[in-house]
């Protein structure tokens, strides 16, 4: 399969030290060759694999445009396994934009997203599942997200899912064994150890399960609601955030919501937060809002954010409110506090006790005014979402939707065994789940054929343009 | 007079063994001019070993052959002598057929059988030479090849060449040698030239194969000593007796026909003293001392394998099985054996009811040459001979069953081969005889194949007792299964239905007759009203004892009983299992483009690169089956090809 030639930078696009250009195809030598000049070599192609080459990029009217370094590296020993050029230029966008527009002036073609991954990953140079961790790493946009994708290339959740499956064929093959030689091999009391195994598969499986939610967490962010009644201090609290030394601000491009969502980044972590405050200017916003919406956002929401004037009392509303936050992961910021306190924290406590039985509700002292409380919001965020847990390094996490549907289908096969276990069913019978959850958790790590990746990694890669 | 005999026919089988027998039939049925040779036509599917047809698997594999318009099962329904449903107290995926045989019977009806048959010659000679359509060509006139010059194309089958120099020309030649070819038996030191039961080796078609290109290699198997019935005491023994009810192999018996009185077979087992005889003289055993040097079957072992890898076991089963009615021969089943003759009777002596035994036959160890079936179609058609078909023993496969199943499927492909027809592929999902198939031209094999329940991935939807259901049509189509027949099936399948969902939609109240019926069998009363198939899922019930409560119930054959049972019972299991076709069948269908460079394909592993180019898999599903194949390299395959593809 021979390919046009690439071209793209390597390096992310800011007035940094350095720039890297990367050009990948078996035009690439000569493209850089015409625009490299160097005192070692009269042409490119002569340069050893995998050295620098230190010299100038030039343009056709032969003017400098930067003095670069210059890398070879040779097919199939490169990341692509094609020839690849990479020139080492100084920052600036300008000077970079202007080296890529001589390269493809003289032949490359600006390389699609994802595209030298496509390649590496065409020519063999890495598997569907690392292929598929190598796009969370370019999607990253926080530091966990990209140790996440790091992790998932090291093997850390493949461990854990081998072990499972070589329980797993172990007994598979035990119980074949025995139905083949019944003579020699007895299957008299595998029932109840097979049961004990399977358990233990079913922990360490909804252990991986539960990662993904940490793991989506560190890919996507926290989806976060406001809710409150007017004047509680919503939008002003948002503000705080914003302007908080830790928080950077970034507008997410409209969706069909109707709500503003913001993301700010706390402890290293995207908060997406809906604010309601476009719609919410009147007595009862979620008559407003329409109750439906409403209760979509929550559904949809890993912590909901609900803002108390502690200057006046409770009422209807705040028990509305409190009503839609059953089982979700609630922070209550107890507002003005620079004012004189009429509902009590334990006035909160109990209305929370009182509507969904929740008696260990977390509650956060703030003033906006004063601007007190964000350290501890901040650490609360930390303490809530583990994320401590999420940065040391031997906790796996399992950020695709795919790998997680996988585990998933593998965990309710383990279920099916058990459950067949209880039902006296023959041995015979069991393994046919247990060979599905072989499978399903062999897809995860690329053991099993699963043309559904081949699938989504050719859609990720805009295959076929 | 000076030339040679010279006949023109459509299909020569080679061989009359249990795959030969099928091969022949199947090719004759379906209207083509054939003609089958063996050495010895009182050898007509001779059994040379165990003394009965089926067993766990192979007893699968009996029903496929026969819902497909094969003639084995035919033949043990109307020469057994015991019948047994293997694993009954198990799950419904490994209960398996087992009938003992009277083996002069069945030889003798399955010859009655070929002779009767419209296109079907019998020839007792040996074949010597396969000839090409080039070497037909420059035949002289005493049938030896002038020297010519061969084209490179592959080799197109013109004929066959006996050993009398006659030759028969024909467009498909089925190899069916079962293990006669340069045969050669062991008893310990004593070794003869000879096939099997002492009859007459082939010494001369082997070289000719090579000469085609054919890469043979050596296989051994073996089978234990005939004693003399009366020198058993079977009061020392366990009576084993058949089934009350006996189950018919052929789809087409009336399970009427077949319910007669059974002879018995008997249990014993080996001892400590015995293994101690066999571990002393293990150097005068020729596998041991390593003068065999073809490869011995591991789930057929040998009593010296036994005791040297169960070496912690302190007994082996050994089954004293009948010859035949009309003999008092008996078989020692599980104590097949190449020691030395002094050794063989010590050892068998130590069993009890063994003691004063006298040996009619020695047990022996038989070695021979077959292929490595990799070189085989799924069709069993070779890769590089146009019209060369094989199956059976030959094909690296032990068992007369494996057999049988294999030279069922060669003959009908060879027949429609020369008719110009898509050959017949029965796939992993549709059957044992998929399984076999697919292992044999698939997956590397050292050793001699035996068909296995494990071998099976989908064993639950590839029961015995639904063989009729999932293959008769397709033998319908082929042209071996009449009218009728298949008249047979529909009626049976209308009646499983309709009994399905009479059973799901017969409600059944919380009333104290059915109350107490369930508490008669140890299973929780209802609260509330549910349907029999309901009940019948819950463990402690069974299609049978839900009579009780089941006024409205029709008479049914046991058989449509026990489709609606099994059906009904583990539909949970069977859909999970369906679904697992599903999957498989995608892959299948991926086929591979026949004209595939894997050379282009860049980043497959050199091994996988190997294995492919060797092996040059039909598709996908195939290519993942091959050992050294990894499931990367079948991504990767699957990248190149959607790649190509646009």
């Amino acid at each position: 399969m021979k390919e046009d030639t690439i071209a793209g930078i390597a390096t992310a696009l800011s007035n940094s030290g350095i720039s890297i250009i990367r050009i990948s195809g078996h035009n690439s030598i000569d493209i850089v060759n015409r625009i490299f000049k160097c005192s070692k070599y009269d042409n490119l192609s002569k340069s050893e694999s995998n050295y620098l080459n230190y010299g100038f990029i030039i343009d056709e009217d032969n003017n400098i445009i930067d003095e670069v370094l210059v890398s070879v590296m040779r097919a199939p020993k490169s990341y692509t396994m094609e020839d690849v050029v990479e020139i080492n230029c100084h920052g600036g966008i300008l000077v970079t934009k202007k080296i890529l527009d001589l390269v493809v002036k003289y032949g490359a073609r600006i390389a699609e997203p994802g595209e030298f991954t496509k390649r590496a990953f065409l020519n063999g140079r890495i598997d569907l599942s690392q292929a598929e961790s190598v796009m969370d790493v370019i999607n990253a946009d926080n530091d966990y997200s990209l140790k996440a994708g790091i992790r998932n290339l090291r093997g850390d959740i493949k461990n854990k899912i081998i072990k499972v499956r070589d329980e797993l064929i172990y007994e598979i093959a035990f119980i074949e064994s025995a139905l083949d030689d019944p003579e020699h091999i007895s299957l008299e009391g595998l029932q109840n150890r097979l049961s004990e195994e399977i358990n233990g598969e079913i922990h360490v499986l909804d252990s991986l399960i539960a990662s993904y939610d940490n793991g989506k967490i560190v890919k996507n962010g926290i989806n976060t609601v406001i809710v409150g009644k007017p004047n509680a201090g919503k939008s002003s609290f948002l503000n705080m955030l914003m302007g908080h030394d830790r928080a950077i601000v970034t507008d997410i491009a409209g969706t069909t919501r109707d709500a503003l969502e913001e993301s700010v980044l706390v402890e290293g972590i995207n908060l997406n937060i809906v604010d309601t405050a476009g719609v919410r200017d009147t007595d009862d916003i979620i008559e407003k809002m329409g109750v439906d919406k409403t209760l979509n956002y929550i559904d949809d929401a890993d912590l909901i954010l609900y803002v108390v004037d502690s200057s006046v009392e409770l009422d209807e509303n705040d028990r509305k409110i409190v009503s839609y936050l059953d089982s979700k992961k609630v922070i209550v910021l107890y507002n003005k506090t620079d004012l004189k306190a009429i509902t009590k924290e334990d006035d909160i406590k109990t209305i929370f006790a009182d509507s969904i039985n929740v008696s260990n509700i977390t509650i956060i002292p703030l003033s906006v005014k004063d601007n007190k409380g964000m350290e501890e919001f901040a650490k609360c965020i930390y303490d809530m979402f583990s994320l401590g847990k999420i940065s040391s390094n031997n906790e796996s996490m399992i950020t695709s939707l795919r790998q997680k549907n996988n585990v998933e289908d593998a965990l309710s096969s383990l279920k099916l065994v058990i459950d067949g276990i209880n039902n006296g069913m023959p041995e015979d019978m069991l393994t046919i789940d247990m060979t599905n959850a072989y499978a399903s958790l062999g897809k995860v790590i690329g053991e099993e054929i699963d043309d559904d990746l081949v699938n989504e990694i050719f859609s990720k890669f805009c295959m076929g343009k | 007079m000076k030339s040679k005999i010279r006949e023109k026919v459509d299909i020569c089988v080679i061989g009359a063994g249990h795959a030969g027998c099928e091969a022949a039939l199947a090719s004759a049925r379906l209207g083509l001019e054939t003609v089958i040779f063996t050495v010895s036509v009182d050898s007509i599917a001779l059994m040379p070993c165990n003394p009965n047809v089926g067993g766990s698997s192979k007893g699968h594999l009996v029903r496929e052959v026969d819902a497909l318009g094969g003639e084995m099962g035919k033949n043990i329904d109307k020469t057994f002598i015991q019948s047994k449903m293997l694993n009954s107290s198990k799950g419904p995926a490994v209960h398996s057929l087992r009938a003992q045989a009277d083996k002069a019977d069945y030889s003798r009806e399955m010859r009655k059988v070929l002779e009767n048959q419209e296109h079907l010659i019998i020839k007792q000679a040996e074949v010597t030479e396969l000839l090409t359509v080039e070497d037909i060509e420059h035949l002289d006139e005493f049938n030896e090849v002038m020297p010519y010059e061969k084209t490179n194309d592959n080799p197109v089958i013109g004929g066959v060449k006996i050993f009398t120099g006659a030759v028969y020309e024909c467009k498909a030649v089925v190899l069916c040698t079962g293990t006669y070819l340069k045969a050669r038996c062991l008893c310990g030191e004593a070794i003869s030239y000879t096939g099997p039961n002492g009859l007459k080796a082939a010494n001369y078609l082997s070289d000719s194969l090579k000469n085609l290109g054919i890469e043979l290699r050596r296989f051994k198997t073996g089978t234990p000593a005939r004693m003399d019935g009366r020198t058993i005491d079977y009061s020392k023994m366990q009576e084993q007796f058949g089934d009350e009810y006996i189950t018919p192999f052929s789809f087409s018996t009336d399970p009427d026909s077949v319910q007669i009185d059974q002879i018995s077979c008997y249990l014993t087992y080996t001892n400590e003293e015995t293994h101690k005889i066999i571990r002393d003289n293990l150097d005068r055993s020729p596998i041991y001392a390593g003068v065999i040097e073809g490869t011995g079957p591991r789930y057929c072992p040998s009593i010296e394998d036994k005791v040297v890898r169960f070496a912690d076991k302190d007994r082996h089963q050994v089954f004293i099985e009948p010859e035949g009615l009309h003999t008092n021969e008996m078989y020692i089943g599980g104590m097949s054996s190449s020691l030395p003759e002094d050794v063989q009777l010590a050892m068998y002596r130590t069993v009890p009811g063994l003691e004063n035994c006298r040996i009619v036959k020695n047990a022996y160890a038989i070695e021979y040459d077959c292929i490595d079936a990799n070189q085989l179609l799924p069709s069993l058609q070779f890769k590089k001979i146009a019209g060369l078909f094989s199956g059976g023993q030959f094909n690296g496969s032990s068992g007369y069953e494996e057999a049988a199943a294999q030279g069922l499927i060669a003959g009908i492909n060879a027949a429609r081969y020369v008719s110009n027809k898509e050959a017949i592929i029965i796939d992993r999902s549709q059957g044992y005889i998929g399984v076999l198939i697919d292992d044999l031209v698939t997956k590397e094999s050292h050793e001699p194949y035996r068909m296995m329940t494990s071998r099976a991935e989908y064993r639950l939807l590839l029961r015995q007792d639904n063989a009729d259901i999932r293959l008769r049509r397709i033998g319908y189509d082929i042209g071996l299964i009449t009218d009728e027949e298949l008249n047979h099936l529909n009626e049976k399948e209308d009646l499983i239905k309709k009994e399905i969902e009479r059973f799901k939609s017969t409600i059944v109240g919380a009333n104290d007759r059915i109350n107490s019926f369930l508490e008669k069998y140890n299973t929780t009363p209802l609260k509330s009203g549910c349907s029999l198939s309901d009940l019948l899922c819950r463990p402690e019930l069974n299609y049978s004892c839900l009579s009780e409560i089941d006024d409205e119930r029709p008479s049914l054959s046991h058989e449509v009983c026990e489709q609606v049972e099994i059906e009904i019972k583990y539909e949970g299991y069977i859909s999970r299992q369906i679904k697992q076709v599903e999957q498989f069948k995608k892959m299948e269908s991926k086929k591979i483009p026949a004209d595939i460079d894997y050379n282009d394909v860049n980043s497959l592993r050199k091994e996988a690169r190997q294995k492919l180019i060797d092996l040059r898999p039909v598709n996908i599903g195939q290519a993942s089956r091959i050992s050294g194949v990894s499931p990367a390299d079948i991504s990767v395959l699957l990248v190149y090809m959607e790649h190509k593809g646009k």
